[in-house]
């Protein structure tokens, strides 16, 4: 009797303790979506009063006075394109490497892993590298600076998808093509490649994604400009940095601007990443 | 097969020759850039060695142990930005690890079906906010927050706890160390949260139902089937996530008050090691002043790089002994 009413109450206090960690668990997954809910919500607000034709039309102003962010926004797109246009092919040849020649190979194993851990190295360390080998060396600052420190970033992002996604294709589609009498470089190109397209699409949207919303590579690279320019050899106006020196101004002018260049660059990269998302979803539940 | 068409064809046919060339000509690109990835990890290593030796040279070992940062005399230390990456890192774990517990738990065990993936997307989009919207909603929005409410709060419940009342000493600035451990917490949410529910999910529903039969509650199966299961996985995404939070570099910048001191204090404004490299790098002017920055950034490099690695060879482990 004794021993019953010992399990019962041992029963309610387990049951007890169930409720109290499930109930914390579902608070942990509230508090994400009221933080993503939050910083969203404030971005929409106070850039969103900002948001005019003169953005897209006007320079960056003098402190004090009204502008836009239009040098801004082309630095950022020029820089972003060119850093792509080099990262994206090495990227997806190194993958190449990786899943079809040299399949666990050493050097393979190697690279996946040095790959992954650039993957999430500080990308500032990246701004001080190429500040090292470009900045220092031609004794100023330069966009192609900044293009080449973004398109380090843009490497590791594109590796990783490559080779997952060519991994994801089936061997048998592989031997198929070899049976007709295709060689290896064809098989890549006309199966390998056709077949894993939505991913190797997708991964470099993701990548375009990381490195458009990237300040700390650009601060000692490609700087910033307060002016036109579409001198490659020279400083750039981009949009994080001009986020970074407009927010922490004291000019309210320059303040306002910071946050609908926040709210632009953040719609933009939230965009590429639910883009890239929906095109290869179909691709990898089809597996 | 080649020699075979080489025999019937008498000699090697054109179309032959244009394939070995394409072959081997795709073979050693592919070849090379695959080196690539290896060269910039040596490139960033090398240079940053290269750079910072003529601050190490000055100080010696004594940079790392110096606290105090003063471009005028041109005597500088490592301690203050060091032990600020340390201890906001530190906060951004405490509070970022079981937040992301119960994320995953919650998407794998709890949450119903239909909204599994819609969670799971919401919580990855926190990875895709740029760092320096982290940063300016932090300054502007937080950093006031804190000051106002939770920070007065603090100083006032813990004064007079030994201990506790000097990590929580006043004034109540809002921008400081604790602020930019509690932005990093949300930062590395997306991180561990993806890599723990991937691993719960490895676990074989055999086992889980096995407890479930037993009578086990919800909780006594994550803490005694699921988490033991994934041990290896978990700690990795804690790692990856601990990587991400020590090179944070914007947002920590907007709301740390760049402060070259240690301070007891968690109130009190800090730097960490990449907030002093993005704040003073443009402006430091002289090879010693330069050289410090970059030999900072090589500490930071070295850290993250032995932190990122071992949670890669960690979840490399789990991927293994799933495999079996």
């Amino acid at each position: 009797m004794n021993n019953a009413h010992m399990n019962m109450a041992l029963y309610a206090r387990r049951r007890r303790f169930n409720r109290v960690a499930m109930l914390l668990s579902f608070s942990s997954a509230a508090a994400g979506m009221v933080a993503l809910a939050w910083i969203l919500a404030t971005l929409f607000l106070k850039g969103a009063a900002g948001v005019s034709l003169s953005v897209f039309t006007h320079m960056t102003p003098p402190p004090g006075s009204a502008g836009g962010l239009l040098n801004a926004m082309y630095g950022s797109l020029v820089q972003t394109l060119i850093a792509t246009l080099i990262g994206t092919p090495v990227g997806i040849l190194a993958g190449t490497y990786m899943a079809e020649y040299g399949r666990n190979t050493k050097l393979t194993s190697v690279v996946r892993f040095i790959n992954d851990v650039l993957l999430s190295a500080p990308s500032i360390v990246v701004g001080l590298f190429v500040y090292e080998i470009m900045v220092q060396p031609m004794g100023h600052f330069s966009a192609w600076a900044g293009c080449v420190a973004l398109s380090i970033l843009v490497l590791p992002v594109v590796v990783r998808t490559t080779e997952d996604m060519l991994l994801l294709v089936p061997d048998s589609l592989r031997e198929a093509a070899s049976a007709l009498g295709a060689p290896r470089w064809l098989v890549i190109q006309q199966v390998c490649y056709r077949a894993a397209r939505a991913g190797l699409i997708t991964g470099t949207l993701l990548a375009i994604a990381r490195v458009s919303g990237e300040t700390a590579p650009l601060l000692f690279t490609s700087l910033n400009n307060q002016f036109w320019s579409t001198n490659m050899n020279a400083p750039m106006a981009n949009l994080p940095v001009v986020i970074f020196q407009f927010a922490l101004s004291p000019y309210p002018d320059w303040q306002r601007l910071a946050w609908t260049g926040a709210l632009l660059i953040t719609l933009t990269v939230l965009a590429l990443n639910v883009f890239a998302r929906t095109i290869a979803r179909p691709r990898s539940s089809g597996h | 097969m080649n020699t075979a068409v080489t025999a019937v064809a008498g000699n090697p046919s054109p179309t032959l020759a244009r394939h070995k060339l394409m072959e081997s000509l795709l073979r050693i690109l592919t070849r090379c850039a695959a080196i690539t990835v290896l060269i910039m990890l040596s490139g960033v290593i090398i240079s940053l060695i290269d750079g910072s030796l003529p601050a190490l040279k000055a100080f010696g070992f004594s940079f790392f142990h110096t606290e105090s940062w003063n471009p005028v005399t041109e005597k500088f230390g490592a301690a203050a930005p060091i032990y600020g990456t340390l201890v906001t890192s530190l906060i951004a774990m405490l509070i970022g690890f079981p937040i992301s517990i119960g994320i995953a738990v919650f998407i794998t065990e709890l949450c119903p079906p239909k909204l599994k993936q819609p969670i799971s997307t919401a919580i990855e989009l926190l990875a895709g906010i740029p760092s320096i919207i982290y940063g300016i909603w932090g300054l502007f929005v937080l950093a006031p927050l804190l000051q106002k409410y939770v920070q007065p709060l603090l100083i006032k419940a813990f004064d007079g706890v030994p201990g506790l009342s000097t990590l929580f000493a006043g004034p109540p600035y809002g921008i400081g160390v604790l602020t930019a451990g509690l932005i990093l917490s949300i930062m590395v949410l997306p991180f561990i949260t993806s890599i723990t529910r991937d691993v719960f999910e490895t676990v074989p529903p055999m086992l889980k139902e096995s407890a479930y039969g037993l009578g086990c509650t919800t909780w006594e199966v994550v803490r005694h089937v699921v988490l033991p299961f994934t041990k290896t996985g978990v700690i990795g995404g804690v790692m990856l996530g601990l990587g991400r939070a020590l090179g944070e570099t914007m947002a920590v910048t907007f709301v740390i008050g760049n402060a070259h001191r240690i301070s007891h204090s968690l109130l009190a404004p800090g730097t960490t090691i990449s907030a002093s490299i993005a704040n003073e790098f443009t402006e430091a002017d002289g090879t010693l002043y330069t050289s410090s920055l970059i030999a900072l950034g090589l500490i930071l490099f070295i850290i993250t790089f032995i932190v990122l690695g071992a949670a890669r060879l960690m979840l490399l482990r789990m991927k293994q002994s799933e495999g079996r």
